[in-house]
């Protein structure tokens, strides 16, 4: 991905020697025109077009700030509440992620998510030990969170 | 008109976050063990914190007509900080054995380390 990008620019520095003129609105054309080529000719890359993956993490930004809105409002809720009604508790998330960046990137969101915090990450990197402030049901909780933000990673990084 | 609209809309934005901090801050008081107050104190904090920084930046950009950079960098550093702090004080205070409140329903995590540690060094 970062080679493609690299690529981009020189393309777009290609463009504007061509024209011996350094404004930016030639940089954008230039860079237009590379995203253009670069596109046209993705399938010789091993991963496929950058824009993809760029859309993707787009999503996934998005996503998340779904979820801080609705889950801080939740636990707003519960904080506000006459009588204390949660039922805390610590349960242990099997997940499929592999690169260590990746396993970052998801404790770092379950960790900025209210409600819910990455206490430890097992030795291999295989089991998140979580600690959520109302688990109804964990099953549900870890499904939830597989579904979101495990899925939007995974598109973003292969 | 209008730029009275934007004034009030950013005044909303600051005052949300102004109120989320003060909710955390209760929070604070009112939840019963150290995992809990983490929760309060870390996340909801942080998300007071970035909506007022944002209240400011586009009031700064609008109405003085001067986009600051330092804000958003604030912004991006406070969102990329605060999660690993948040998660380093409740694995400190799990594995010095800070107990969960007694009414939690499950622990998955008790025992793991104690595992961990007979593995590494069997003679203990």
């Amino acid at each position: 991905m970062a080679l493609q990008i690299l690529l981009n620019f020189i393309i777009a520095f290609v463009w504007m020697f061509l024209f011996e003129d350094w404004s930016f609105s030639r940089f954008a054309v230039g860079y237009l025109l590379g995203i253009a080529s670069i596109g046209l000719l993705s399938r010789f890359w091993p991963q496929g077009f950058y824009l993809r993956r760029l859309w993707a993490a787009l999503k996934l930004l998005l996503l998340f700030a779904k979820e801080l809105l609705l889950s801080s409002w939740a636990v707003m809720v519960h904080v506000m509440r006459p009588r204390l009604a949660v039922r805390p508790g610590i349960f242990a998330l099997k997940t499929e992620l592999k690169s260590d960046w990746e396993i970052t990137l998801l404790s770092c969101l379950i960790c900025l998510t209210p409600g819910t915090l990455t206490l430890d990450v097992a030795r291999d990197g295989r089991i998140l030990y979580i600690h959520a402030m109302d688990i109804e049901d964990a099953e549900e909780l870890s499904e939830q969170i597989k579904g979101t933000f495990e899925r939007a990673i995974m598109e973003v990084t292969r | 008109m209008i730029s009275a609209a934007g004034e009030i809309a950013i005044g909303l934005i600051v005052l949300t976050g102004s109120l989320i901090g003060a909710l955390s801050a209760l929070g604070l008081i009112r939840l019963p063990d150290v995992y809990l107050r983490s929760h309060a104190a870390t996340k909801s904090a942080t998300l007071g914190v970035l909506l007022i920084l944002t209240g400011a930046f586009l009031y700064f950009a609008f109405y003085l007509e001067h986009v600051s950079a330092k804000l958003l960098l604030g912004i991006a550093f406070v969102f990329v900080t605060s999660p690993v702090a948040g998660h380093l004080n409740g694995r400190a205070a799990y594995r010095s054995g800070v107990p969960l409140w007694e009414r939690s329903v499950r622990d998955d995590l008790s025992g793991v380390y104690k595992r961990g540690r007979e593995e590494r060094d069997p003679e203990q």
